[in-house]
Formats: structure tokens, C-alpha cells, sequence
């Protein structure tokens, strides 16, 4: 079968909140436009669209159809939806395009998390039985995933404080991130508990966004883009729902999906990791050594468009290759609760 | 241009859900207030229970009853809690363990702040005044020894029903497009306001925040008058629940004239059975008093009496 690469990548500025329409479809319009002039294709060239987003932060059913109107699917187009981060649609999108059916594929991501509050928002995302009614808060249920790894040693705050002052220095250089500047360790640990033992610094804002990509059959790529990103390696795998259950200090889905892709030798690797903690975890179930760049972009903590971040991470770690800064990447996006699903891939020049 | 309409939206549905043999004992079992946790393959005890082994995928069925005691993994705290939550006062999320399980449950843990709080800490189960068999037959959980009031008396014995229903609020603040305020004002002042496409010249109403074909927003506003023709139609005979009007009555798609889309509204004034594609007609509107942001202001359409327009002239619009 034949290679994918990535050719097009863009994102909508991540800010707290958009005065859009409550599904987002004014942030689509003009990334799309942008990544028809990166690649010189147009709305009549893309052989297959796929989307991630979620009816429950537009609060209403079928929400992602009006975006379609951002596409201008008439006459009609080849479209699907997964109720994901955007991630796993550019994993159904390089399923088509691997399997022959289409040449290019355009996948695109948004959320305006704003419109509800997020984090009860995402409740209902947990078991429905026994989990959901008692309305557990994503931010709640990331600390109790902080504080086992506290209590077993595994990190510190400080060195989640680490993560935090490194992912807002290196988002000074991302013209879209929502957070950055310079942070003092000592300051970040004076800081009082959001949802103890996380304090602000550990959790990603809430942001309203959006991100697009263009994938192309990697025999066509270079007619799209100079470098082309090709995707040498995509796995995604899933741990159960029932959270305790799980070892929640470890990611052995993301461990799984990093040994199916190989992740040896790779320069960069943006990571989706929504808390400070999931980063430590997720460096490690990869087993990346200090010589790894994580998060040049800042990665979610500066920024973290539900539904996009995901594919924003692919996204940016493909820019390292379009641009010539690197020439082997990791990408790694996260859906549902406390890292339950988890998507690795490897990119190269 | 002024800015975009947005108001709250507060949704909420009973989430009602069959239980099945494995969810269902363990409901019946909170109801009754005892806790059941089900045997894996590897035997360890699973609480709350899976209906399937997580590693093996084997169908489960051995249940094991539980202590409703239990030890703290983990925990965080919560100072303000959310809608919804198991207390309304500052409390902890922890991870319980019970005594007889291997797996651990969610839940809340009752005390005042978190420096009463730590790993490894002894808790128990305080039950719910009025069981339901729900998950929140627990309220919450509290520190072994904790003075917790008056017991609930003892439940009755009762029926299991095999439905378990949670009450779902969602609240969010649902914002229109800015062409979309444009149309919804216009209706509050009786006008009917469509907006062209820059690129293909069509008229759309409601506008859209972009053109279907084109991709491009619709910006230059058209008034449409409130005159049209039916394009097709169907007679509603089924009653549903919310419903105003008595059946039979017939909901159509008008185009009104100039417009390229139709909309769905009713056509009433006539028999139903006296409808028919490409029928004139004229918008009944509400006295001005009654209009706001809403196509509720044209109370429906009615025939105008005037001949019927071709086929050709809306075969394109269907």
C-alpha cells in the first residue's frame, strides 16, 4: 500500500472564547483558505473530508453539519464525522488514501469549548452507569491521576511545575498559543491548588479553535509541497473506560501504539498532554530520552482547542519537516478521560 | 454590522438506561444497600462491576459482595463544586478501594478541607435517604468514625426495575452568526431578510453563514416579500407529544419569491387535501405586539387564490 504524507497545515488563533456561532464554523473558513494557498489545491481538488468534533460543546445534535457549509459541499462531497479529536479523522482519512480510494484528503478539527463549561461538559463523556451521574469534572479526575504518581514517586510538583514553565517559554514563539511567557519554578509552586494537587500552571486552558491538514498519496505530494511530511508509521490504541481499573501513572496504550510505530531516532515530538503529569507519562510510555525536543509549540498547555489539539499536534510536528527543521517527528493525540485513547505517529523528510 | 445575537441555552433530558443482568443486580443490589463487585477472568474482584473482562473480553457472571468499607488510592479536591456533584459543600474525589474488591470506585469523600484528606485513609459508605438503585444510592462516602448523623432507616425489599434514569442539565450560551442575527431581526420588525451569495448570486433565507456551493460567507442583504409558492408537502396525520395543531394539517417547504431555498413552515386555510406543489401562497403574520426574534411571527401560510406556478419554474428548487 502506498505512503501518506502531510502537505498542508493550519490553525485558527487559540483564545478563551470566540464571539462565533456556537459551532465554530467562522474559524474553519479562513484556515481552509490558507491551506488551499500553502498547497495550491482547491475545494474541487480534495478527494475526502473528514472531521472531528462534538455535538455536546455546541450543545445540540448534528452541530457539525453547519460547518459543512464552511467546505461548500455542493455539488456533493465524499465526508465523514468521528466524534474524536480530529486526530483519528486524519487516521480515517490516510485509511482512504493508503487503501487507493481518494489522492488527497483534507481533515480539520474545532471546538468552541466556550460556549458551556467545559469540564463538566466532558462528564458526560465517562461510563453512564456508574461514573457520569455523579458528574465527575475532567480537572478532578486528572488530579487523581497527578497525585498517584506523587504518592509513588514517579514525579514531583516541581517537576510538573517544570513542564509548565518550559511549555509557556517555548509558546512565546507560537504566533497562535493562548498562553506564554517566562515563569519562574519557585513563582509556579507559590501558586495556590486549582483542584489540589493541581494548581493552574498544571491544566490546559479552556480554548476555543480549530486546525486543518492536507494529506496526499506520497507519490503526489511534491506536486503540493516542497518537503512533504510522510507519515512512516500511525497506531492508535485504547485502554478501558473503567478508570479504576487502570494504572493510571502509566499509558499502556500510548506504550502500545509507540512500539507499533517505532519511535527511535525521531528529532521532536509533539505530545497531547491537556495536564503537566500526562506529559511525564506519555515521555515515558514513548520511551523518548532527554535528547527528544517535546513541545517546541508549547503543546496544549498553551493552548488546547478541544477536538483540535490533537491534530494541531500532527500538524506541528509535520511544520518541522515542511520547513526543513527536522527531519524525523513524533505526533501523539489524546481523546477521552485521564489518556484513555491514545494516537501515535511518526512523520519523516 | 451589529453585533451577533446570542442567549442562554439550558438543555436537559432524563438519560434513561436499560441495565442489563450485570449493572442491573449491581443496582438492585445499592438499592438494598449492599454493594456487589463481579469476578474477572484473573480473579480479581471488579467494583463497580464490568459486564465483560477487560482482558480477556469473557462474559462475566460471578458476583462477589463487597464490604462498604474501603481505603482511599488517590484523591483531589474540589472547593467549588459543580452543578450536579454528590455535595455541594468544598469536598474530595478519591479512588475506594472496598475491602473484597481489587479494582477501585469514584466517588466523594465528605470533609471539610483537604488537609483532612490523605492516601491510604480508612472510609465508608454513607447511603442515600430514599434508594433508587442508582449509582447515588451513595451519596458519598465518609471517614471510618466520622459522626454522619441519624442512619437512613433500612430500605424496603423491592422490585428491581432494570432502568436506571439520571437527570441531565447542560448550560451554554448559543451564539448565531452574524448573518443569521441579520434574518432574526428582520423578523422581529415583520421583515423577511435573505442574503446572496457574492459568487453564485443565490438567495438564501435563513442566510448562511456561508455559501453551500461556494464556501464563501453570504453578505449582500435582499428583503424577500412574503409571498411564495409550496414546493412540496406532506399532511401530518400522527399526534406527538408537543404538538399544536390538531392533524390532519400539512407542513411544506415554501419558496418565497426571489428566494433559492425553500423553508419548512405549515400551510393551513384550506383543506388539506387541497394543497399541491407550486400553490400560491401569502404569510399569515402575528399581531406586531406578538413578533420577536422568531419565523414563529408568521403564524403560517394560506392560499392566494391565484393560478399555480408551473413545474418548470421550481423543479430546481425541490
Amino acid at each position: 500500500m502506498r505512503d501518506v504524507a502531510v502537505v498542508g497545515f493550519a490553525q485558527a488563533p487559540n483564545v478563551r472564547s470566540t464571539p462565533g456561532t456556537t459551532n465554530g464554523v467562522e474559524m474553519l473558513v479562513p484556515i481552509f483558505a490558507q491551506v488551499y494557498k500553502q498547497t495550491g489545491l482547491s475545494k474541487s481538488d480534495i478527494g475526502f473530508w473528514c472531521s472531528g468534533s462534538s455535538d455536546y460543546l455546541a450543545g445540540r445534535a448534528f452541530s457539525f453539519i453547519s460547518a459543512i457549509d464552511a467546505i461548500g459541499a455542493f455539488p456533493p462531497i465524499h465526508e465523514s464525522h468521528v466524534e474524536m479529536d480530529a486526530a483519528w479523522a486524519l487516521y480515517e482519512a490516510w485509511l482512504k488514501i493508503r487503501t487507493g480510494e481518494v489522492d488527497t484528503a483534507l481533515v480539520y478539527g474545532f471546538g468552541k469549548s466556550s460556549a458551556g463549561q467545559l469540564r463538566r461538559v466532558l462528564a458526560l463523556q465517562l461510563d453512564p452507569y456508574t461514573v457520569a451521574p455523579l458528574w465527575p469534572d475532567s480537572v478532578s479526575i486528572a488530579g487523581l491521576q497527578a497525585r498517584l504518581g506523587l504518592d509513588a514517586g514517579l514525579w514531583s510538583e516541581k517537576d510538573l511545575a517544570e513542564v509548565a514553565a518550559r511549555s509557556r517559554a517555548d509558546a512565546t514563539r507560537n504566533p497562535h498559543a493562548q498562553f506564554s511567557g517566562a515563569s519562574e519554578i519557585a513563582d509556579l509552586l507559590d501558586a495556590p491548588y486549582v483542584a489540589d494537587p493541581l494548581r493552574a500552571h498544571d491544566i490546559a486552558p479552556v480554548t476555543d479553535g480549530a486546525a486543518v491538514i492536507v494529506l496526499a498519496a506520497a507519490g503526489r505530494a511534491h506536486e503540493f509541497a516542497e518537503r512533504p511530511a510522510v507519515i512512516t508509521g500511525i497506531e492508535h490504541r485504547v485502554d478501558t473506560p473503567v478508570l479504576g481499573a487502570r494504572d493510571l501513572t502509566r499509558s499502556p496504550s500510548t506504550e502500545a501504539a509507540g512500539q507499533a510505530v517505532g519511535t527511535g531516532d525521531v528529532e521532536i515530538a509533539e505530545l497531547h498532554a491537556p495536564f503537566t503529569h500526562q506529559e511525564l507519562i506519555l515521555r515515558t510510555a514513548l520511551g523518548l530520552g532527554d535528547d527528544v525536543r517535546v513541545n517546541p509549540s508549547g503543546g496544549a498547555l498553551s493552548g488546547n482547542p478541544m477536538f483540535a489539539a490533537g491534530l494541531a499536534r500532527i500538524g506541528e510536528a509535520a511544520t518541522r519537516i515542511l520547513t526543513g527543521q527536522a527531519s524525523k517527528v513524533l505526533a501523539h493525540a489524546t481523546s477521552g478521560p485521564a489518556l484513555q485513547q491514545n494516537l501515535v505517529a511518526v512523520l519523516e523528510a | 454590522m451589529s453585533t451577533p445575537l446570542s442567549a442562554p441555552l439550558d438543555l436537559a433530558f432524563d438519560y434513561t438506561r436499560s441495565l442489563g443482568p450485570v449493572l442491573g443486580r449491581f443496582a438492585a443490589g445499592l438499592r438494598e444497600r449492599r454493594i456487589e463487585g463481579v469476578r474477572g477472568s484473573d480473579g480479581r474482584v471488579h467494583v463497580p462491576p464490568v459486564e465483560y473482562d477487560p482482558v480477556t473480553a469473557a462474559a462475566l457472571t460471578e458476583f462477589v459482595p463487597v464490604s462498604d468499607e474501603g481505603t482511599v488510592l488517590s484523591w483531589s479536591w474540589i472547593p467549588e463544586p459543580l452543578e450536579g456533584q454528590p455535595l455541594a459543600t468544598p469536598f474530595a474525589w478519591a479512588l475506594v478501594r472496598l475491602d473484597g474488591a481489587d479494582t477501585a470506585m469514584l466517588h466523594a469523600v465528605h470533609v471539610d478541607s483537604p488537609a483532612e484528606m490523605r492516601t491510604g485513609m480508612r472510609v465508608r459508605v454513607r447511603w442515600a435517604d430514599e434508594p433508587a438503585g442508582h449509582i447515588r444510592d451513595i451519596a458519598y462516602f465518609l471517614p471510618v468514625g466520622a459522626d454522619d448523623g441519624p442512619s437512613p432507616a433500612p430500605p424496603p425489599k423491592s422490585e428491581q426495575s432494570g432502568v436506571m434514569v439520571t437527570p441531565i442539565q447542560l448550560h451554554y450560551q448559543h451564539s448565531a452568526s452574524p448573518e443569521e442575527s441579520r434574518y432574526l431581526r428582520g423578523l422581529a420588525e415583520g421583515k423577511l431578510i435573505g442574503q446572496r451569495c457574492p459568487k453564485c448570486e443565490k438567495v438564501y433565507i435563513p442566510p448562511r453563514g456561508a455559501c453551500p456551493t461556494d464556501g464563501v460567507p453570504t453578505v449582500d442583504e435582499v428583503e424577500l416579500p412574503d409571498t411564495g409558492i409550496v414546493t412540496t408537502f406532506c399532511i401530518v396525520n400522527v399526534p406527538f407529544l408537543g404538538q399544536r395543531i390538531k392533524p390532519p394539517y400539512v407542513a411544506a417547504y415554501i419558496l418565497l419569491d426571489g428566494a433559492d431555498i425553500a423553508f419548512l413552515h405549515l400551510v393551513l386555510g384550506c383543506g388539506a387535501a387541497d394543497v399541491r406543489m407550486g400553490m400560491r401562497v401569502k404569510a399569515n403574520w402575528k399581531p406586531r405586539d406578538e413578533c420577536w426574534t422568531s419565523l414563529e411571527n408568521i403564524s403560517h401560510f394560506e392560499p392566494t387564490g391565484e393560478p399555480d406556478a408551473p413545474y418548470e419554474s421550481f423543479a430546481h428548487h425541490l
